[in-house]
């Protein structure tokens, strides 16, 4: 709330004026949601059951941040009316973001609108007016109005308090998407009392949902009050160097853990979720550090599937049939090869060019593994079946299918992050360091640009080649079409989401852009369209990333770039004339 | 770095190896020509009938190259987004084509199917316009400043939005173009097939282009754009309204894309939210290939690629025994978009901005 706050209010927008343009922007954001398709997608689940669903619940967050801004935007005057304005602002705003779904309504109940937004069927308008139809049509302005009205008067609260309440509500809706998951588990447990008690069939149930909000807020006003974060903080070295230790053999545990006990289908996404942390962490090495976009991650994977399955597979395009782990390392270097094959007549081009060149490399491999061409040795869109299983166990071992991956791919992604670790601070990874930051200066300073970049993009290539051979053991087959440029957007959505060139950064992105779709369906069919938005607002609020690193940090908040520094005349004259427009 | 013989062993392994790369690639293209055209298997009239549809879709990578190289020009940036506003155009063309159809106007005569696609292109151009302003007044304008992979990071995130809003507007499928019936007979041409419709192409293609050269160099507006592209600060000295000119190259480029997009959907007959992507990053190539900000070699960038791409394949795979050389086209377009970065990264015509690496 607050970054949305922060960065929302610009200098130019004032008045009554601001006010409306925040209901106007809250207006198209409500018909984006819904005609885009979230909304009645997201309506098929509940956040509370048979109160609220997860698609109106989008709706309702939308009407409470535009009240919100709307009521900061309100302009001074007698302050004896200030609580009055606020809650003006907030209303109108809220009942204009309202009003364009109303509209949408008694539009959709007059033509069908379905030819241009298919979205916009009667199960979106049972949504919005609550299964009234059209005369239900008031609903979403008075609805709007009313929750655009309490998010100007929460700027009367305490700001203690508004916090509090910002995370209940947070808690409410985390749990609300969970809650399908932790239910099973729970049921079958000695905790099934409790489940049963906190989750519907389909969402939270009212009293679960209450005391959710009531624990969550409760629980920040208590630790404000014993101010958690500053006692940490004043904790000396020692104290936390004593106190570390177990927190992270927790850590340890609970990662440990994780695939075990909630079922095939979770340890199957936090296979994914720890393969795409290692393919991340390969990436890291080439965007992270070496600054170098490379948006055809996908060719080496598929290299390293490849390999490995031809290799390995014991039906037909299988040439040796080795056990797994004796291709793994084949894989990895001709992974590396092709890198270095690939990257070679590349490398010495401009950083931007170079991303469409890596995204032409992964269009080309991906092509050729599905042509009529490979087709005699690589299968075609038949592939390659009968990839054996990393590690041979029974199928009640506690290592059967997806949660071996787990473990590979973690360990694998440790081996990475360690690797990547000591590289950053050796001589090589401040070379790359140095290339990312200015070329022509590191060239300068005697940097070999070719051979250093070089290096990184062979570094990358290796690891997505161990990527693509664990996901062969994975899904024990290989087929071209799950060689796609899907692959090469999540991994370098996640590096650049996470925050480039750092390791938790990684891991984050991945939990959040691999982990979330995988979970909920819901997510699944909008992935590309959040990893859009989530491209765009990080770029324009936080560039570094959600968890970046220090020098990526430094370097993205200068005060001007260096090309601005370099003519400040001519740059404030720019800026002058950018405002004027 | 490392001991300085490593270093140079190793440069020169590297110049080695790209020059055996040089000669690899010669090969394949003079060999197999050669060994195609030796075996007779095409008659003449197929060359030419592939030359014909190379023109035709390169004139359509040619008016979205437009897009790239001026954008580039002015911004030194890459926007990924334009291929997305040359679909949305498609899409706006195929919207109009149905209602017009629907009243039966778009095949009454062959002046209501010219007047038809004129409408067509103009709907398109106006959702282009206003889809590639949106952008970028949202994705690229507050990140003018930053360091250069930020804003191609956000104009990929743009590109996916744009993409995956579409799909979930209009949904997944395909949708099949209205047939104009007039497009679709043939010319008359001796010995080859030219429709109407590839004649249309390459017309209002070569008749757009042409008119976007005369506003960049004769209008004031256009000036202003190119002094832009030259020095923004000195420009904005001299009184150039720097955030207007830059507007008015995203529009201009988007009308083309936009029309761009009509045309392609009255070749191939039909869109999905996902062509824009492919001819997208290939029209980039084509503006690579003219040099980019360089606006006449985008032009011929995109004919030379339109025309690779068509005949290439047959020309120098099938020759070598490579099956079904046909769906090796996009390679034979990214790897000729690799070879020109090796070659000749300034492109065919000379890069407009090589001299300020900004």
């Amino acid at each position: 709330m607050s970054a949305i706050a922060s960065a929302v209010p610009r200098p130019s927008v004032g008045g009554w004026g601001g006010v409306i343009r925040a209901g106007l922007v809250g207006a198209a954001v409500a018909l984006y949601l819904c005609l885009v398709g979230i909304v009645p997608t997201f309506g098929e689940r509940a956040l509370i059951d048979d109160i609220v669903t997860l698609g109106q619940a989008s709706l309702l967050l939308t009407a409470l941040v535009v009240g919100y801004v709307a009521a900061l935007r309100v302009p001074a005057g007698d302050p004896g009316q200030r609580p009055l304005r606020l809650v003006l602002g907030g209303t109108i705003a809220g009942a204009i973001t309202g009003l364009s779904l109303t509209l949408l309504v008694l539009l959709g109940s007059v033509v069908d609108v379905r030819s241009i937004a298919q979205p916009a069927g009667p199960e979106l308008y049972d949504l919005l007016t609550f299964d009234l139809g059209v005369p239900g049509a008031w609903l979403p302005v008075s609805v709007g109005a009313l929750v655009g009205a309490i998010a100007g008067a929460s700027l009367l609260l305490p700001a203690w308090l508004r916090r509090a309440l910002v995370v209940g509500l947070g808690a409410l809706i985390l749990l609300g998407l969970f809650a399908g998951i932790l239910r099973t588990p729970m049921l079958g447990s000695d905790l099934s009392d409790l489940g049963r008690f906190l989750f519907a069939s389909d969402g939270l149930t009212l009293e679960g949902a209450i005391i959710t909000v009531v624990i969550a807020t409760g629980g920040d006003i208590l630790l404000r009050r014993l101010d958690a974060r500053k006692r940490i903080s004043r904790l000396s070295e020692a104290q936390r160097r004593v106190a570390l230790p177990p927190v992270l053999l927790v850590v340890l545990a609970v990662v440990l853990i994780l695939p075990q006990g909630l079922g095939p289908f979770f340890a199957q996404v936090v296979a994914l979720v720890a393969l795409y942390i290692l393919m991340g962490l390969g990436l890291n090495i080439t965007l992270g550090l070496a600054g170098l976009l490379d948006l055809g991650f996908v060719a080496f994977f598929a290299v390293g599937a490849y390999t490995v399955g031809l290799l390995t597979s014991t039906a037909e395009f299988g040439i040796a049939q080795w056990p797994f782990w004796a291709a793994v390392p084949f894989a990895v270097l001709i992974a590396m090869l092709f890198g270095a094959v690939l990257g070679l007549p590349i490398l010495g081009i401009r950083g931007d060019y170079l991303a469409i060149a890596t995204l032409g490399f992964g269009e080309i491999i991906r092509i050729l593994a599905g042509s009529d061409l490979m087709k005699p040795f690589l299968g075609g869109p038949r592939g390659i079946i009968n990839v054996p299983k990393p590690i041979d166990v029974p199928p009640d071992h506690f290592l059967a299918g997806p949660q071996q991956i787990y473990y590979i791919s973690l360990l694998c992604a440790g081996i990475i992050a360690f690797v990547a670790w000591r590289l950053r601070d050796s001589r090589i990874g401040r070379a790359w360091v140095a290339i990312r930051e200015d070329e022509d200066v590191a060239e300068a300073m005697g940097v070999n640009l070719v051979q250093t970049k070089l290096m990184a993009y062979m570094l990358g290539a290796a690891f997505a080649g161990l990527g693509g051979a664990i996901f062969a053991g994975l899904i024990g087959s290989i087929f071209a079409s799950s060689i796609n440029l899907q692959v090469s957007i999540n991994v370098a959505a996640i590096v650049i989401v996470g925050g480039m060139g750092s390791i938790p950064g990684v891991v984050l992105g991945a939990i959040f852009l691999i982990g979330l779709p995988e979970l909920f369906r819901e997510f699944s069919e909008y992935r590309f369209l959040f990893y859009g938005i989530a491209l765009i607002v990080m770029m324009r609020l936080r560039p570094e990333g959600l968890l970046p690193s220090r020098i990526v940090r430094r370097e993205l908040h200068l005060p001007e770039n260096v090309e601005a520094a370099g003519a400040p005349v001519g740059s404030n004259v720019a800026a002058e004339a950018q405002e004027r427009a | 770095m490392y001991a300085n013989w490593v270093e140079r062993v190793l440069d020169i392994a590297i110049a080695l190896f790209l020059w055996v790369l040089r000669i690899v690639v010669v090969m394949v293209v003079v060999v197999g020509s050669l060994l195609t055209l030796a075996s007779g298997r095409f008659a003449p009239e197929t060359w030419a009938q592939l030359a014909v549809d190379g023109a035709a879709i390169g004139s359509i990578y040619a008016l979205l190259a437009l897009g790239y190289t001026m954008v580039y020009g002015i911004l030194r940036m890459i926007n990924f987004a334009h291929g997305e506003i040359f679909m949305s155009g498609a899409f706006g063309g195929y919207f109009a084509a149905v209602i017009l159809a629907g009243n039966g106007f778009l095949n009454a005569n062959p002046l209501a199917s010219i007047l038809s696609i004129i409408i067509m292109i103009l709907v398109a151009a106006a959702i282009a316009v206003a889809l590639s302003v949106l952008v970028e007044r949202i994705a690229y304008r507050p990140l003018r400043n930053a360091p250069r992979l930020v804003p191609l990071i956000s104009a990929i995130g743009a590109s996916f939005f744009l993409q995956y809003s579409f799909r979930g507007l209009l949904g997944p499928g395909i949708f099949a173009y209205p047939a104009v019936g007039i497009l679709n007979q043939d010319v008359g041409v001796p010995f080859i097939r030219v429709q109407w419709v590839d004649v249309l192409v390459i017309v209002s293609a070569v008749m757009m282009m042409t008119g976007l050269y005369l506003f960049v160099m004769r209008t004031k507006l256009g000036t202003a754009i190119r002094a832009v592209s030259e020095d923004k600060s000195t420009a904005a000295l001299m009184g150039i309204d720097v955030n207007r000119a830059i507007v008015t190259t995203f529009v201009l480029g988007a009308a083309m894309a936009g029309a761009a997009g009509v045309l392609y959907g009255l070749v191939f007959r039909q869109v999905f939210f996902f062509t824009g992507f492919i001819p997208g990053i290939k029209a980039f190539t084509a503006a690579v290939l003219g040099g980019i900000g360089n606006i006449p070699g985008a032009m011929l960038g995109g004919l030379f690629l339109g025309e690779v791409e068509t005949i290439g394949p047959t020309l120098f795979l099938s020759g070598l025994g490579v099956p079904s050389p046909n769906q090796l086209k996009d390679v034979v377009a990214f790897t000729m978009l690799v070879l020109v970065l090796i070659f000749r990264p300034s492109g065919l015509l000379g890069e407009r901005v090589t001299k300020q690496r900004a």
